[in-house]
């Protein structure tokens, strides 16, 4: 393996850690607000099927991301109806919410195209190319850092530099405006933030609705980004991947991108390599398929220190108490 | 300040729920252009109306008994696993090495052996997530969730690896020997004029699931140790001050879960397939989360939601056949049977609160 083998490694988990991210720092909102929500998945699929449907009818990809986030919003919006206004079971809300999206996608993309549970594939201006930076090619032949430039950094898809950038928006939102203040103590003491006078209600469901576009986000890129339409399940467990790393960095922006980089670099690695042999041992692709469960798990084992979750996490708040 | 009588909490919530779920999924099949009363004659017709209908309707709420079953006794202790499709999967591969490699003289005492492997394969892999919880905090849900996909990669590997007979293609073990079968519906129902249950898959496990019904009743209700999970489940704190151990009661309340959940394995695997195949378990270990909150974690009524799951998968399978509606139609409705009595379910209650309230208040 050489110096480019690993670029190219490294490029394809950048490609494929951005949906984890997105869907990451929206579970991020949405916890830290006190509202637990293990249905990114079916939020991401739902955003997958409606951007890559409506794309393909419109022939533009940008109103395809929108009718994503249009759709990931309304299912936050049912589970902040759930959750927050009939205070009942977040994690059972979440739940339904998965098999509504998986359900509902495949019965829709059924009627609309009859190909199975797919929506035909997007071409030209139905889909997101991806954004040459400038220099690259002049840049490429420097030793060491012009491939970097050229192979890593330049030739990502727009939603990924916007994905980056939404890492540090969301540490200063969280750390830096009274917004995210108030965000963070909603998640702590509701009761402390209700009696400052300032609606728990409206806090959690600004969170929730900020959830549901970066989800948006996050399943537009899966269909209109990384692959060029929509098929039945395409998330395969990438919300759950992006909760896992959630826990890993302990409901933090900045670590959540590591943990979503390196999570992206275990799946670039299962899907180039298959089988790893090591002298006479072979790693079965199905390890690596099944490794960041297993990291996660060796995480919430405490291994790399305790992951403490928002404290009011789960709990529906009623003022009456 | 108990609003609601008992009756209308056990009965009158779910079956209000249960209508809002319908509703909906009619508007659904309205929306993408079909019947719904056509398609829920049709459903109704080809899994109540015919004997073999029946015997997949029996056939599918065998597995959602046991797994409805399971995330009871979880709930019970305020748990909640969400693990028991990857117990159910893992319990598989018990159930397969038993009938595969010990040469069982006869199916009644295969199935015992069958029970005891999927009993204690599903539970093992209930231990780790269990044993993480009470030691070290971590969600149980969340570690169920990932137990679910790292059980599908190890049964993957498993029969590709391992239990694939040479030169075969499909990831499958080779089928189990003759002794294991167990008896159909057909053959234990069918005289020599009337073939009843023909070539439906309905067989010996549904007794089985049966027994559970009975023995969980038994357990949670009439025994130490389920009132130690069910005080447990109320308020981890009083159970502390009445000398429950909080840990102890964690591990064993997620063993029999993942116990229960594991033996639907039994019914799939040896019943059906008489081998293991790689997607036996289809989903059947969440849509026992369905059926837990719709049984109001009884067993008699996880029996009653297993058996309207059993009536809506076979019912699913008939639409996709007969009409253009998929059978992620089922999906839907289960999703919104969760949502209305599980999440949703001070929606439906406040109302019915206060006009029970309102009721009273007019009567004295």
């Amino acid at each position: 393996m050489d110096f480019l083998d690993i670029l190219q490694v490294l490029d394809s988990s950048v490609r494929l850690a951005t949906p984890l991210l997105l869907a990451c720092l929206a579970g991020l909102f949405s916890e830290r607000a006190g509202v637990i929500d293990i249905g990114l998945e079916g939020k991401m699929l739902v955003a997958a099927f409606f951007s890559a449907a409506i794309a393909y009818m419109s022939g533009s990809v940008w109103v395809g991301l929108l009718a994503g986030i249009a759709a990931s919003v309304a299912l936050s919006l049912i589970h902040g109806l759930a959750s927050i206004t009939f205070r009942g079971n977040q994690l059972i809300s979440g739940v339904a919410i998965n098999f509504l999206a998986a359900g509902m996608t495949v019965l829709v993309a059924q009627h609309w195209f009859e190909q199975g549970g797919r929506t035909p594939s997007l071409t030209g201006a139905g889909r997101f190319e991806s954004v040459t930076l400038p220099l690259s090619e002049t840049l490429r032949n420097v030793p060491i850092l012009g491939p970097i430039y050229h192979e890593l950094i330049s030739g990502q898809f727009l939603l990924v530099y916007v994905a980056v950038l939404i890492v540090p928006l969301t540490w200063w939102v969280l750390y830096r405006t009274r917004f995210g203040l108030r965000l963070r103590a909603v998640g702590e003491n509701p009761a402390a933030v209700d009696t400052a006078g300032i609606s728990v209600t409206r806090l959690r469901y600004m969170a929730v609705i900020i959830c549901g576009v970066l989800c948006g986000l996050a399943g537009a890129y899966l269909a209109t980004a990384l692959q060029a339409g929509f098929v039945k399940d395409m998330t395969a467990g990438r919300g759950f991947i992006a909760l896992a790393a959630l826990i890993f960095a302990k409901w933090k922006p900045w670590p959540a991108m590591w943990t979503c980089l390196l999570f992206g670099v275990l799946q670039a690695v299962a899907l180039r390599y298959q089988n790893i042999e090591i002298g006479n041992f072979v790693i079965p692709v199905q390890f690596m398929d099944a490794l960041p469960y297993i990291l996660t798990v060796v995480i919430l084992a405490g291994l790399v220190g305790r992951a403490v979750p928002p404290l009011a996490g789960g709990e529906p708040y009623s003022k009456e108490r | 300040m108990r609003t609601l009588p008992h009756w209308a909490d056990v009965v009158l919530i779910p079956l209000i729920s249960l209508l809002l779920a319908g509703l909906l999924s009619a508007l659904v099949v309205l929306a993408i252009g079909e019947n719904p009363i056509a398609a829920f004659k049709l459903m109704v017709e080809g899994s109540l109306m015919r004997s073999s209908g029946w015997g997949y309707t029996l056939y599918y709420a065998t597995n959602f008994i046991f797994t409805g079953l399971a995330v009871a006794v979880a709930f019970h202790a305020r748990l909640f696993n969400i693990g028991g499709e990857g117990q159910a999967i893992v319990a598989g591969l018990g159930v397969a090495l038993v009938c595969l490699y010990i040469p069982w003289p006869h199916w009644s005492i295969a199935l015992i052996g069958a029970t005891v492997a999927a009993g204690l394969f599903g539970a093992l892999w209930a231990f780790i997530p269990a044993y993480l919880q009470a030691e070290r905090g971590s969600h149980i849900v969340i570690t169920t969730i990932m137990f679910n996909f790292i059980a599908a990669a190890l049964l993957n590997y498993v029969l590709v690896n391992l239990l694939r007979p040479a030169g075969a293609m499909d990831p499958a073990s080779g089928p189990f020997p003759e002794a294991t079968h167990l008896p159909t519906f057909q053959a234990l129902f069918s005289t020599a004029d009337t073939p009843l249950f023909r070539g439906a898959p309905a067989n010996v496990t549904f007794f089985l699931a049966l027994i559970a019904c009975v023995l969980v009743w038994l357990l949670i209700w009439r025994t130490k140790l389920g009132y130690e999970i069910r005080s447990f489940g109320q308020s981890e704190t009083a159970a502390n001050y009445a000398g429950i151990h909080p840990k102890r009661t964690i591990v064993i309340a997620m063993l029999i879960s993942g116990a229960l959940a594991g033996m639907m394995s039994i019914n799939t695997t040896m019943g059906e397939a008489e081998r293991l195949v790689l997607n036996s378990v289809e989903g059947a270990g969440f849509i026992g989360i369905a059926v837990a909150l719709m049984g109001r974690n009884h067993p008699f009524g996880v029996l009653l939601a297993a058996l309207l799951f059993g009536f809506l998968y076979q019912g699913g399978a008939e639409l996709a056949l007969w009409t253009d509606i998929p059978r992620e139609l089922i999906v839907v409705i289960q999703a919104l049977v969760i949502m209305f009595t599980g999440a949703l379910d001070n929606m439906v209650r406040m109302p019915l609160e206060s006009l029970f309230a309102m009721l009273r208040r007019g009567n004295s």
